[in-house]
């Protein structure tokens, strides 16, 4: 086990990249400490499997170096860095048993025969794979050859890390759940340094301590599933996580208020930004709707969607939409208005997060 | 009960009948009804019943020609597969090399075979011919007419000349179809070139290869045009293989009544070794419960 550190790293698929753009990846400054449970997250197309190629070795970044608990290993092959991967597809050896299929990576390491012996039925054990241990892999259910495909990672006693390229995408919906459990549990059990790479949020927020939110080759925001709910260092952080995601409404700024279109909102203190580019992101979750009154923003209602415990309140602020979320059976007043909750506004310049304090 | 009787339908099945009629049937049981009648011309026919038959399967000639096949066959397959297999594995996957590649191996598939058989019977020849020419400058006595390893090694030279490629785009083709996760999570695990080999590319490659096998096992067993055009079956006998000398017995002798009968015994040795190629091969490294449950 060990920590990994991403020293200035960066990475083209092009041979001579110029400009920013030429980038699939732009430089990423990080340290994943040791025994950590991390989630890669963000659209297809973002890099993060760019990223999870580099950590295990299968690509070399063009920039940068990367070091396993200190040691640089930016030129090493996968199979000398010691670390285990997961992918899409679970890759199993079809012509092999559960069993074999386990004991390969251990074989090719030459690891004496007692000890191999050892560690797959330990194997076989934690993965509850018991009863099909003696069984050709081929026949295997998606999930099982999953496990089968982690096993081979888990076994080898040597592993630095264990990276997961969106291992649940095939996986059968009642599975999925099953599948990340154990995950859980295996992390909490074994103690390795997990990298979870996954465009589903649901799945980067339960599973991992920290997550790395990337878009357009850029890491937006590093951190814990609630810093990326309340306070997200980009719009699209705040667009990306949650359900719905943030409103995000264009507006002016004078000392303790920020102006949409025409309407003026409070905000908790005067925020340091100014100038242009800057947006106000709310939350639906901190919006709450009022009949018309004295305090309020009056707003036009488009629609409301029903999801069971919640619903969603879509409307209108002078052309920007505003979702707001209500409980299940709420009222929704006839001629409603808006309330923000102060403290949870952010502001945002240029898509990113101008902090209160600075 | 009430069944409902349309006999309308059968005019629906007509036209299938009538085109498997005429392209099977019909041409089979006029070859049936050849072998067992006797026949002196003027189309009049004496039942012989099984003797044809008997003579066929007693006659040294057929057991030689037959033996002069399964060898044939053996060798061309063992050259030919792990031949195939291994220029398949050398071939780039990607990059402007592929369409090269893919046309040069495709080339010698698209000639015909009476004009491969023509290629290489000049080819061969010491005076006009680079090969043979090639090879007598060298002081080898090399003559496919009159020696019969130069004979047979000009024919099995010809052949995998003329259909590994066929064996090669298979299997290229099973290749470029395994996802690249595989390759990257064998270098994880450490395997090694070989491994890599025996465990992921040879175990995908299979269903190809069983289709490969059995082409080329058919095609290589009814041999004629290329053999019969570069030696016409000699020196002597000796590359005389089944098709020739049917063709002989049928044609150049017209005893149609025992070729009638070679030929039903011929194709039905065809379809039963295929079909036990086929079962053997589909059920290699193939677990009977784990089967089913695919299934």
């Amino acid at each position: 086990m060990a920590s990994i550190t991403l020293d200035r790293l960066a990475h083209s698929y092009l041979p001579n990249p110029t400009s920013d753009a030429d980038f699939a990846l732009k430089e990423i400054n990080y340290n994943w400490e040791d025994g950590g449970a991390y989630a890669l997250l963000g659209p297809s197309g973002c890099g993060k499997t760019t990223l999870l190629n580099i950590i295990s070795g299968l690509l070399v970044p063009s920039k940068g170096h990367i070091k396993f608990d200190g040691k640089d290993v930016t030129h090493l092959q996968p199979e000398e860095r010691n670390i285990a991967q997961v992918f899409q597809f679970p890759v199993i050896y079809d012509t092999m048993t559960v069993r074999e299929n386990l004991a390969f990576p251990l074989i090719n390491r030459r690891v004496p025969r007692e000890t191999i012996t050892e560690r797959v039925n330990e194997m076989v054990e934690i993965l509850d794979l018991g009863d099909k241990a003696d069984r050709k892999a081929r026949g295997l259910t998606a999930d099982e050859k999953q496990k089968i495909s982690l096993g081979r990672g888990l076994v080898r006693y040597d592993v630095n890390a264990i990276l997961f390229d969106e291992p649940l995408t095939v996986i059968d919906p009642h599975m999925k759940w099953q599948l990340r459990t154990k995950l859980k549990d295996l992390h909490r059990q074994l103690g390795h340094t997990m990298i979870y790479v996954t465009h589903d949020q649901t799945e980067a927020l339960t599973f991992a301590d920290k997550v790395v939110v990337m878009y357009a080759g850029e890491v937006v925001q590093i951190g814990t599933p609630e810093e990326l709910f309340e306070e997200p260092a980009h719009t699209f952080v705040g667009y990306f996580i949650g359900s719905p995601g943030m409103n995000v409404l264009p507006c002016n700024i004078t000392g303790r208020t920020a102006t949409v279109g025409s309407t003026a909102i409070d905000l908790v203190q005067p925020s340091p930004a100014s100038g242009e580019n800057l947006e106000l992101g709310i939350r639906p979750e901190f919006v709450t709707l009022t009949a018309r009154g004295s305090e309020g923003i009056p707003v036009r209602i488009d629609a409301v969607e029903n999801i069971g415990r919640f619903q969603i309140v879509r409307t209108n602020l002078e052309g920007h939409p505003v979702n707001a979320l209500l409980q299940e059976g709420e009222e929704i007043p006839a001629d409603a208005a808006l309330r923000f909750d102060p403290a949870r506004i952010n502001i945002y310049k240029n898509s990113h997060l101008v902090r209160r304090g600075a | 009960m009430d069944k409902p009787y349309n006999n309308k339908a059968w005019l629906l099945v007509i036209p299938v009948f009538l085109l498997v009629a005429i392209s099977a049937i019909i041409p089979i049981m006029t070859v049936v009804n050849y072998s067992v009648q006797d026949t002196f011309g003027n189309n009049q026919f004496f039942w012989a019943g099984t003797e044809w038959f008997q003579d066929v399967l007693r006659s040294d000639r057929f057991w030689n020609s037959l033996s002069r096949n399964l060898l044939f066959s053996f060798i061309v397959l063992c050259i030919e597969i792990p031949l195939g297999i291994a220029i398949a594995l050398t071939m780039p996957r990607r990059g402007i090399w592929v369409p090269v590649c893919l046309v040069l191996m495709a080339l010698p598939l698209l000639i015909p075979w009476n004009v491969v058989g023509t290629i290489w019977q000049i080819f061969g020849r010491a005076d006009i011919g680079l090969l043979g020419y090639a090879l007598d400058q060298m002081g080898i006595n090399y003559n496919y007419a009159s020696n019969i390893f130069d004979a047979w090694a000009t024919i099995i030279l010809m052949d995998v000349w003329h259909w590994t490629s066929l064996v090669v785009l298979l299997c290229y083709a099973g290749l470029v179809s395994i996802p690249e996760a595989y390759y990257q999570a064998a270098k994880i695990d450490g395997a090694s070139r070989w491994s890599v080999f025996r465990y992921i590319q040879l175990p995908k490659l299979r269903g190809v290869l069983i289709i490969a096998f059995l082409l080329r096992f058919m095609d290589s067993f009814m041999i004629y045009t290329e053999p019969f055009v570069l030696t016409g079956g000699g020196p002597g006998n000796s590359t005389t293989f089944m098709s020739i000398d049917l063709v002989k017995q049928a044609v150049g002798q017209f005893d149609l009544g025992p070729a009638a009968a070679m030929s039903l015994v011929y194709q039905l040795m065809v379809i039963t070794i295929s079909y036990i190629f086929f079962t053997v091969m589909s059920n290699v490294g193939v677990d009977k419960p784990d089967a089913r449950v695919e299934d």
